[in-house]
């Protein structure tokens, strides 16, 4: 497959059409209905279930009792959107279900505007819904990561049984570039044992988030729990630039990890000893890798289009070791690299008198 | 001396023989028994799946013997949406209460029955919140007394009941809409016969079926079972009329 301009919501659609997704349910929202509409026409060209649902609400449980089947759905939306599935999203967790969902993230709160951010990065990664469970977040950096996170994405929800965000923001959805798509997987025929197929030849499956008995539901957390320790020790992923001898580590990811990388090299260009880590995985958050870094750096500057979200996973990963400074953007502002520049070299000065 | 013996009553193999959580004298038991005899007799059970609501029916899917899952309030028909169309050659039903399809869950039927999604829903509606303890419904008759309109439900405050089957008839993906009873002998054979033809709309893939039942809640009415079915009849069936809203032409040789 040869690179060809892509934009970064039409490039996840056709990867989950790639990736075997059976149906696809969703609403119109900006930034990201060119994914929907996309599916639109791909999706019934495929002979696959393509429904433009009346609602998030309505999109979200028709992705619940599309999954209940056991085959590949998805859908995608963006922040307000995403919000209105909270609720089917905790039903999700509370039955083992693999879903993939795809939120571009704009700014809020409330309606906001339809200008990049990544505002939703606690609803993601926490999850608004009520209950205890975190899904798996992939953050996509680029329209090549988002096409790849959304192979991934499929992979990791099947394998955990669990859902998988996409948390992308409306730059990476808007924007092209050049990528490379994968080839064709064909939907898988399998139906997986806990799958709702029919009660021929074997008792009733029955999926519920639903226990009335205190113990039985504990230990239905209790699983859920563990499932989620395995996915912290096995499913870290980050990129990492000039750490090696790094005195201040910037942290930042999609859209801005992206424009922290060119002010970095900018740094490194006028001899500032600055590293970058790109976490790929916002949960589970690459904590390890940061908990390591910390024993050699001296100070931390995390990077974001929002109040400080992440800012609070990294101070935990660093566990007060070292100081942790915050730049960011909000409501829609995307930060320009000379800004973030500014920030570093600012954050960089407070360690010339350590 | 050798007594012959022969069966003539028991259980459908489309329940389970697990015991009921249903009070004495509720009507999901027959609404329960009657889908399932339907089922038996339609060859369904083993491509049936059930999404059971949120209310009293709640544990349905422990009860039929059948695939089953559970739906947030209201979303049955989403979810069933999404199973149907992945599994197009399955019958795919969702069960409901008025609180569920008539309150929170309006938008969800009414947008499934206008895309005249492929399933049978079997909406039973008995004018209250049941399982939460007797609430007023969006079905609750003006003047009837609830655990929140204990002075009866005063349409100022409280508006009107919504009669969903008159609704439903309404959208063009609707195929068979009707509203039957199970006050009496008589309504309880008129419903299983609903069931069977909503069901067979379904096999034949013409669109979005649904048969209301009228039901009975006598805990919560605060009445003797028998009470309780006399109360249907003379309060509920002429606010609620019994009848056929919506018999689409090609499904008229089906009933």
């Amino acid at each position: 497959m040869a690179k060809e301009m892509l934009k970064g919501n039409v490039a996840i659609a056709e990867a989950a059409v790639r990736a075997g997704m059976e149906a696809y349910f969703g609403y119109p929202i900006t930034p990201q209905t060119e994914l929907l509409e996309h599916l639109s026409k791909r999706m019934v060209e495929e002979d696959r279930v393509f429904v433009q649902a009346e609602s998030e609400v309505a999109a979200i449980n028709m992705v619940y009792g599309a999954a209940c089947t056991g085959k590949r759905v998805m859908t995608s939306s963006s922040s307000p959107g995403i919000s209105l599935m909270q609720e089917g999203l905790s039903y999700i967790a509370g039955s083992y279900i693999p879903t993939v969902i795809v939120d571009v993230m704009r700014g809020g709160p409330g309606l906001g505007n339809i200008l990049p951010s990544q505002g939703d990065y606690w609803q993601v990664t926490r999850m608004a819904g009520h209950g205890d469970y975190r899904p798996i977040v992939l953050a996509p950096a680029s329209v090549q990561e988002a096409i790849d996170f959304t192979i991934l994405a499929f992979d990791l929800a099947e394998k955990y049984r669990h859902i998988v965000v996409i948390a992308a923001d409306g730059q990476i959805g808007q924007m092209m570039e050049p990528a490379e798509l994968p080839v064709m997987r064909p939907p898988s025929t399998e139906v997986p044992h806990w799958a709702l197929s029919g009660a021929k030849n074997r008792p009733p499956n029955v999926i519920l988030s639903f226990n009335l008995n205190g113990a039985d539901q504990e230990k239905v957390n209790i699983a859920i729990q563990e499932r989620i320790a395995l996915i912290k020790a096995k499913e870290q992923r980050w990129v990492e630039h000039y750490t090696e001898d790094a005195d201040l580590l910037v942290v930042g990811y999609g859209t801005t990890g992206r424009i922290a990388f060119t002010a970095v090299e900018t740094a490194r260009e006028n001899g500032l000893k600055v590293g970058l880590l790109r976490p790929q995985t916002l949960f589970p958050f690459p904590d390890d890798r940061i908990s390591e870094l910390t024993d050699n750096i001296k100070s931390c500057l995390v990077v974001e289009m929002n109040a400080g979200q992440m800012l609070d996973d990294v101070r935990l990963a660093v566990g007060g070791q070292v100081p942790v400074g915050y730049y960011g953007r909000m409501g829609g502002a995307v930060p320009m690299p000379e800004e973030i520049l500014e920030a570093v070299e600012a954050e960089y000065a407070k360690l010339q008198g350590v | 001396m050798d007594i012959p013996m022969e069966i003539v009553y028991q259980r459908p193999e489309s329940l389970t023989d697990t015991h009921t959580h249903y009070c004495p004298g509720c009507g999901h038991g027959i609404a329960h028994r009657l889908v399932a005899e339907a089922l038996d007799e339609l060859n369904m059970r083993e491509r049936t799946i059930l999404v059971a609501p949120v209310g009293c029916s709640v544990f349905a899917y422990d009860y039929f013997n059948v695939d089953g899952c559970v739906a947030a309030h209201g979303r049955a028909p989403a979810m069933a949406t999404g199973m149907k169309r992945l599994l197009p050659d399955h019958i795919v039903l969702t069960y409901q209460g008025d609180g569920d399809l008539a309150s929170i869950g309006i938008a969800e039927i009414m947008h499934a029955a206008a895309r005249g999604e492929k399933i049978t829903t079997i909406f039973v509606n008995n004018a209250i919140y049941g399982m939460t303890g007797g609430q007023m419904a969006p079905t609750t008759l003006p003047g009837q007394k609830t655990t929140s309109s204990p002075f009866g439900r005063n349409t100022d405050i409280a508006g009107y009941p919504i009669r969903m089957s008159e609704i439903l008839a309404q959208l063009d993906g609707s195929v068979y809409v009707v509203r039957r009873s199970i006050h009496d002998v008589q309504n309880i054979r008129k419903t299983k016969k609903a069931i069977l033809t909503a069901l067979k709309v379904q096999e034949a893939g013409l669109g979005f079926s649904v048969v209301e039942i009228l039901s009975n809640c006598p805990t919560n009415w605060g009445m003797t079972a028998e009470e309780s079915l006399t109360w249907v009849e003379e309060n509920m069936v002429p606010y609620y009329p019994l009848g056929d809203f919506k018999v689409r032409d090609d499904a008229k040789e089906l009933v």
